[in-house]
């Protein structure tokens, strides 16, 4: 199971993020056709096409954009997520440095959908080089005159917080603000940047538009399942052959995706566990890989596609060791806003280190299993509940591992 | 803020100004903005590029540019990894530690600069030549274990891959 390449079709190419490559192989034909369409068209098509946000959410794209009130009469903005920072996930970094222009001409269209006259892609401020590659094509984009006509993209740097990848934290750190995030409702699409409303979609997301575009919503939705519609770009890592992102159609299961795509499992060969969509998602056992790779299909297998970054381990991995490092990205980056989330995050990561280090108690694992479950739900964001996904899934499935740990 | 409060490596408000371009830069980018705070990431930057840190008294600075108090400006500095609140080596060396490269042996790769540059993360070795962190996911994981070094990100890095970029670095 390949399938075609969409958004990765050009990643050979190295010349690849340049407007002349763009052009030699259809790019900014979508946005002819779609300066033809009426916004609500565009809306309705992309709507059909069964695109969910890729980011982490797979929030329906369409049914989001429709959320910007009808009646406004003041500014709409478009926010592009570029701050990539899901443990295990790099698909939008390859975006950014070799199919820039996709994702100016997914901005133009969306951007005419919902009205807005203005765009900020905000890039994680340590992806200086994706950050120079989308910047100098928006220059050539201006130069091109495809922007500065009713249409501005403004490039701005995040500056080191992974909390600044949630929508609202997002919004609160380009207002010039440290990146707390907000209390929704309301929602971004009805009170977002500048109090203003605002959609904020993902990189890969928004460079399918174009695609939608050209080739109608009935063709992207064949290509997924029911409830989504399309390919998506899988970061594989860890324990595998051949570590890479990988492009497929969302049917594909996670057993292709490791077997067939990314060469198998390496170390000792046998796998072990699979954190299937970026660390927050909840991790699947060597017997749990026959699921497909679609928002629902993880969802009914009791995890979540998240980002789709999809990390690996073989039987040689010490999961207690990586449940610790998992912890740990959790205590480092609670932006403290919530106290459920600021103390459980520091005080769970300081319970699976000393377990680590061998000085655990009997009494420990259900105590992350407590402070966890207990604190799920009762945060102002997503972050602590992804949290908890590992915390209960590593312990829950792998208790055996853990108790040999602390009762030693 | 007063003069001598003990703030380590505290510098001499009056070195901390742009110069007129640099003024010009700062107009321009509060103009992208519906409300010119939204430039305040990006102004930091540039006092971060220019002055190597930022100190207090170039927050104070910064603030004043946006009518912000610069209690504000504090608190955006200190929310944000990538402002060096004291003075940091002439190249940042931030290594991953999160699963993948964690799993792909990202302890050794530090153990092995701790060693080299006779630091821990977090510190700066003796000749100034190199600040050493330990850092959550870069996002490179298909290239594990990986490091940035200044603007650079350094891909499946072994010790000896280690020592090379380590020898390039003045």
């Amino acid at each position: 199971m390949t399938g075609e390449m969409i958004l990765t079709r050009n990643f050979a190419r190295s010349d690849a993020h340049t407007l002349r490559a763009y052009l030699e192989t259809g790019g900014y034909r979508a946005w002819a056709k779609a300066q033809a369409m009426e916004p609500t068209a565009i809306l309705e098509e992309v709507k059909r096409s069964n695109l969910r946000g890729l980011g982490g959410a797979g929030f329906p794209t369409g049914t989001k954009w429709s959320f910007i009130p009808k009646s406004h009469a003041g500014p709409v903005y478009l926010v592009i997520n570029a701050d990539e920072g899901e443990p295990g996930t790099f698909k939008d970094r390859y975006l950014l440095e070799r199919d820039p222009h996709a994702l100016i001409e997914g901005m133009l269209i969306a951007a005419r959908a919902i009205r807005s006259a203005t765009a900020f892609v905000y890039v994680r401020g340590e992806y200086v080089e994706p950050w120079r590659r989308f910047s100098s094509a928006v220059q050539e984009a201006y130069a091109a005159q495809y922007l500065g006509h009713g249409f501005d993209i403004v490039v701005h740097r995040g500056a080191g917080a992974y909390i600044c990848g949630e929508e609202t934290g997002l919004i609160s750190s380009l207002e010039g603000k440290k990146g707390w995030p907000k209390l929704k409702p309301p929602f971004p699409a009805i009170k977002g940047a500048f109090g203003a409303p605002t959609i904020v979609n993902n990189v890969e997301t928004i460079c399918h538009v174009p695609h939608i575009v050209n080739r109608g919503a009935a063709w992207f939705a064949a290509l997924g399942t029911k409830t989504q519609g399309g390919t998506r770009m899988y970061s594989v890592s860890g324990r595998v052959a051949r570590p890479g992102v990988y492009e497929a159609p969302v049917s594909i299961t996670l057993r292709q995706l490791i077997y067939e795509r990314a060469g198998g499992v390496t170390g000792n060969g046998r796998l072990k566990a699979v954190v299937p969509g970026g660390s927050s998602a909840a991790i699947l056992t060597a017997d749990e890989i026959d699921v497909t790779m679609d928002v629902d299909g993880l969802k009914n297998a009791g995890t979540m596609a998240g980002s789709a970054g999809v990390i690996v381990m073989d039987e040689t991995v010490s999961i207690p060791e990586a449940l610790m490092v998992v912890a740990r990205f959790y205590a480092h980056e609670s932006c403290g806003q919530c106290t459920p989330c600021r103390e459980s995050t520091g005080w769970i990561y300081k319970i699976t280190h000393r377990i680590v280090e061998g000085r655990g108690r009997k009494e420990d694992l259900d105590t992350i299993l407590d402070v966890a479950k207990r604190g799920a739900g009762t945060t102002i964001c997503a972050f602590y509940d992804g949290a908890v996904g590992p915390y209960i899934s590593y312990i829950e499935k792998f208790r055996g591992e853990f108790e040999a740990m602390v009762l030693k | 803020m007063s003069e001598g409060d003990g703030y380590p490596g505290l510098t001499d408000p009056a070195t901390t100004v742009f110069s007129e371009a640099q003024l010009a830069e700062v107009r321009r980018l509060q103009s992208l903005y519906p409300d010119p705070r939204g430039a305040l990431l990006p102004v930091l930057y540039m006092a971060q590029e220019t002055f190597g840190w930022i100190s207090l008294p170039l927050e104070e600075y910064v603030a004043t540019l946006f009518g912000l108090s610069p209690a504000h400006v504090h608190e955006v500095v200190t929310f944000y990894t990538l402002y060096f609140r004291e003075p940091p080596g002439r190249h940042v060396v931030s290594v991953c530690h999160n699963l993948s490269c964690h799993l792909a042996g990202a302890p050794g790769i530090i153990a092995h600069l701790r060693q080299r540059l006779g630091v821990d993360p977090g510190e700066t070795s003796e000749d100034g030549r190199v600040t050493l962190l330990s850092v959550e996911c870069l996002c490179a994981c298909e290239a594990a274990p990986m490091m940035q070094v200044d603007d650079r990100y350094e891909l499946n890095l072994t010790p000896t891959k280690v020592d090379r970029i380590l020898e390039g670095l003045a």
